[in-house]
């Protein structure tokens, strides 16, 4: 049995302890804005922010979240979610859409640490979230957007 | 205009609807037979077409025959019908049609298919006239209803009005009365100066579910009682089981059965996480003996071996170039290798197939969702009508998902067959599945020659190319291919320039290990080895690569000639290929009828190029969503980049394939992806795709720059192999 909260929701879980917390999270709890892209914390489209903090929940065993409030793109919320959430939708940063969950929790995180990120800031956050569409020049703009935005 | 009685159709006891007949200039078919029924739909829906729903609610609903994975059809096709319909942007929605080859095909195709970046192509008169007809219907029935002549009413923005008496109306109200009038079968359309929607900006409209989490792809289906399967499947493409021993696995919590099938070991289990569990217990021994066993080096050394002049089939010629280039002055010979690409789309394949009794449901990203109908079919033995498939969105594709051989729809037809009986299962590929699935991007050899006088003129053209064939002797082999697959050497041939003489010879190789159209297909080899080549003969001339090009290209290449000449100008092209520490290379390269031109600025970090920014000049004749055109030139730049510059799926001596994820084949990331500047060029001419045609130029533009600054030309891709 693994405790924790999610999207502010306290959930039990019965699953082994090893068991990767982005299964648990889509095939248990039913929330697949979560995605699964290597299995390896290569690509970052699993990433959830886990006590705050953005986590590979495909190499997260669930027995290390026991206690935990993890957000998912589901329940990503505060000023900088929004923010950021608000620049992807103004530049259309998507377009298949799998790892754009992954892009959108990172880019979260790094506004909550660094309010007006520089180029080298935003290569060093998102260097760990790949898309295949290679959206990447969107996903630079939106977080500048997405900063400019808070400034006012 | 012609109209057809609507009774007719009401008379076969369809329920609804209508059949268009959509002549499409002599090609292929058209969505002919357009029945559909209006399960499922609001009361009073008005649903003119196959395309078209007009709801009590007022919402647009477009049917989009095309799978969206991220290439934009939602948005275009939508766009389409709202101009002809004249109606508000805020009231249109897309909706993935279902598979249906009939009422869906590409009329290039002739079946429902996403590929060759055709769906704009094919869709641009068919979605106008599913628009203007149920514009018509709705003007029509407020004729009828406000007693005015039609002549006199107006559409705009959504709303229909009659200035004289003063009478309006959204589309839902009149929805149910629209769907009594007639169909008009060759509804007017508009000219292209009376566009409002076509040409402009607006919000696309997939973006939202794509930022909230909510967007629904097939690995996001769940089914009551339903069982996550994985395969393990062999190291070596083309060997089978010899045998295998279950019993760790079976001892996972979850695990619920084990079964072989054809394509492995299928691992049946409640949850994802137990089936991954169980499937690294299994213990198989592999028969290799009809598996591709050699490494890539000596694929390499074979094709290239095979790759004589005197090989294969001559493709192109025109004039004697043999001798035109051993008269030469100079004589340029170089040999191009290209290796193995996985396409490696960001969600991995998967499919789900749920029984009961006699009929079939599936949920799948399909790109021929016909053909893996099909596979279901003659696996299950069952017909092809009791088989529902939802096409959902794709989490890329790059062609991955364009399945001649329906291999995934055989695979989950298999694990619903060695389960039996009724049930739902999901078929999960893993990374790991993907990059060592095989249906790569063709391994090629180009061995090219060419001859320059001792003015610099090119006097002789040649290109010997050996790979592997996609189509011949599958089901897109028409039987009228003389041993010729245009794929295979596409952009080789008919290439804009001006070639006194030249010729192009494919000798084609065979081998297990299936391969499979890649993002620009034939382009993103012949797009490499064209322009680098000439770039390197109008380098030992003398000659600008611009300026070079231009006086090269046939007087008829009047949209490449455009198309280089706007890239030099928003470039600020003046001649110099280095700058400081910066280097500029061009490259131009029309693929399926979209003309697109590259200007790289790159510069040497570490002995590896860096490439900072990329100029785009693309011809796509009417730009529909000038929004949708540049962000699929921006990723496919970096779909390009990232491959010349890192990939190459290898097979190591005895044929295992060597990278196995993300950690050894490496995926351009944030801080590799160049700025983009894309000019889009004016035209009326009918739209064509930019899915793919940004891949091919980029990896030339990036060659040529990288030779002008160090002075190492780059002929074995990618640039990490080749010592860059």
């Amino acid at each position: 049995m693994t405790n924790f909260t999610i999207n502010g929701k306290d959930v039990t879980v019965d699953v082994e302890d090893d068991t990767p917390l982005l299964w648990v999270v889509r095939d248990e709890l039913r929330l697949t804005g979560s995605k699964f892209g290597c299995g390896v914390a290569q690509c970052g489209a699993c990433t959830m922010m886990v006590d705050g903090m953005p986590r590979r929940t495909c190499v997260t065993p669930v027995g290390s979240v026991d206690g935990a409030s993890i957000e998912t793109i589901e329940g990503l919320g505060g000023r900088e979610a929004e923010a950021v959430t608000a620049a992807w939708q103004g530049l259309d940063v998507p377009q298949c859409g799998w790892c754009q969950s992954g892009q959108i929790v990172s880019a979260t995180a790094l506004l909550r640490e660094v309010p007006k990120p520089t180029d080298a800031d935003i290569d060093a956050a998102m260097a760990g979230n790949i898309c295949r569409c290679a959206t990447y020049v969107r996903i630079r703009q939106a977080i500048h957007d997405a900063a400019d935005s808070m400034e006012g | 205009m012609t109209v057809q009685s609507r009774r007719q159709f009401l008379a076969t006891g369809a329920g609804l609807v209508i059949g268009l007949a959509l002549p499409m200039k002599g090609r292929a078919q058209s969505g002919a037979a357009a029945v559909m029924t209006r399960d499922g739909l609001p009361a009073g829906t008005f649903s003119p077409n196959a395309f078209v729903r007009i709801a009590p609610d007022n919402t647009v609903t477009v049917m989009i025959k095309h799978i969206e994975f991220g290439q934009g059809p939602f948005t275009g096709l939508s766009t389409l019908v709202a101009e002809e319909l004249d109606a508000s942007w805020d009231q249109m929605r897309a909706e993935s049609a279902p598979a249906n080859d009939e009422l869906y095909a590409n009329l290039f195709f002739g079946l429902q298919a996403t590929g060759g970046s055709t769906a704009m192509a094919n869709s641009y008169t068919q979605m106008r006239q599913a628009g203007a007809a149920a514009r018509a219907m709705l003007v029509a029935a407020a004729a009828e209803k406000w007693d005015v002549p039609a002549g006199e009413i107006k559409v705009e923005d959504g709303v229909i009005s009659h200035a004289d008496s003063g009478q309006s109306s959204s589309f839902g109200d009149l929805a149910e009365a629209a769907a009594q009038q007639s169909v008009p079968v060759e509804p007017a359309l508009k000219n292209p100066s009376e566009f409002k929607l076509i040409g402009t900006d607006r919000p696309k409209l997939d973006t939202v579910s794509k930022t909230d989490g909510t967007a629904m792809f097939t690995m996001d289906v769940y089914r009551e009682g339903m069982q996550t399967v994985v395969v393990r499947h062999p190291d070596v493409l083309g060997a089978t089981v010899a045998s295998f021993d279950d019993t760790e696995a079976l001892k996972v919590k979850g695990v619920e059965a084990v079964r072989q099938i054809p394509q492995g070991i299928a691992v049946y289990a409640t949850s994802t996480a137990a089936a991954l569990k169980g499937r690294s217990l299994l213990a198989v021994e592999w028969d290799t003996s009809e598996a591709e066993t050699r490494s890539t080096a000596q694929i390499y050394e074979d094709f290239s071996a095979a790759a004589t002049r005197d090989g294969g089939v001559v493709v192109e010629e025109t004039g004697d170039s043999g001798a035109a280039i051993d008269g030469a002055e100079t004589v340029h010979e170089v040999e191009f290798r290209f290796p193995y690409l996985a396409h490696a789309p960001m969600e991995p394949l998967d499919v789900v197939l749920e029984r009961k009794g006699g009929n079939v449901e599936m949920w799948m990203g399909a790109q021929f969702p016909g053909v893996d109908k099909g596979a279901v079919a003659q696996t299950l033995g069952v017909e092809g009508g009791d088989i529902t498939l939802n096409v959902m969105l794709a989490g890329g594709s790059f062609g991955r998902r364009a399945q001649t051989t329906g291999h995934i729809g055989h695979e989950i037809a298999e694990i619903a067959k060695a389960a039996g009986g009724d049930g739902a299962w999901k078929l999960v590929w893993t990374r790991e599945d993907d990059l060592m699935g095989g249906y790569y991007r063709p391994l090629t050899v180009h061995k090219m020659r060419a001859g320059l006088d001792a003015d610099g003129n090119i006097v002789g053209w040649e290109n010997t190319v050996a790979n592997q064939s996609i189509m011949l002797d599958t089901f897109f082999d028409d039987g009228k291919s003389e041993g010729k697959d245009p794929t295979s050497y596409e952009g080789s041939t008919k290439m804009p320039y001006d070639l006194p003489a030249m010729r192009v010879n494919w000798v084609r190789q065979k081998s297990p290990l299936p391969i499979l159209w890649w993002r620009s297909v034939g382009h993103t080899h012949t797009g490499y080895a064209t322009e680098v080549f000439l770039d390197e003969l109008l380098e030992k001339a003398g000659k600008d690569p611009v300026q070079g090009r231009l006086e090269l290209m046939k007087s008829e290449a009047g949209r490449d000639r455009a198309v280089l000449e706007k890239v030099a100008e928003i470039a600020g092209w003046d001649g110099e290929r280095v700058k400081g520490d910066r280097a500029y290379g061009v490259a131009v390269h029309e693929s399926f009828s979209t003309y697109v031109a590259q200007i790289a600025e790159v510069s040497d970090v570490g002995g590896f190029p860096k490439v900072h920014k990329v100029w785009v000049a693309v011809d796509c004749g009417v730009a529909v969503n000038p929004n949708v055109i540049r962000a699929q030139i921006e990723g496919g730049v970096g779909y390009g980049l990232g491959s010349v510059l890192f990939n190459d799926l290898t097979l190591l001596d005895g044929g295992v394939v060597a990278q196995k994820n993300f950690d050894t084949y490496r995926m351009l990331r944030i801080h590799e992806m160049p700025e983009v500047e894309v000019a889009i060029i004016n035209s009326v001419a009918d739209p064509t795709g930019v899915g793919e045609p940004g891949t091919p130029p980029i990896g030339p533009a990036v060659a040529n720059a990288w030779r002008a600054l160090t002075g190492q030309a780059v002929h074995h891709l990618p640039f990490q192999t080749a010592g860059a």
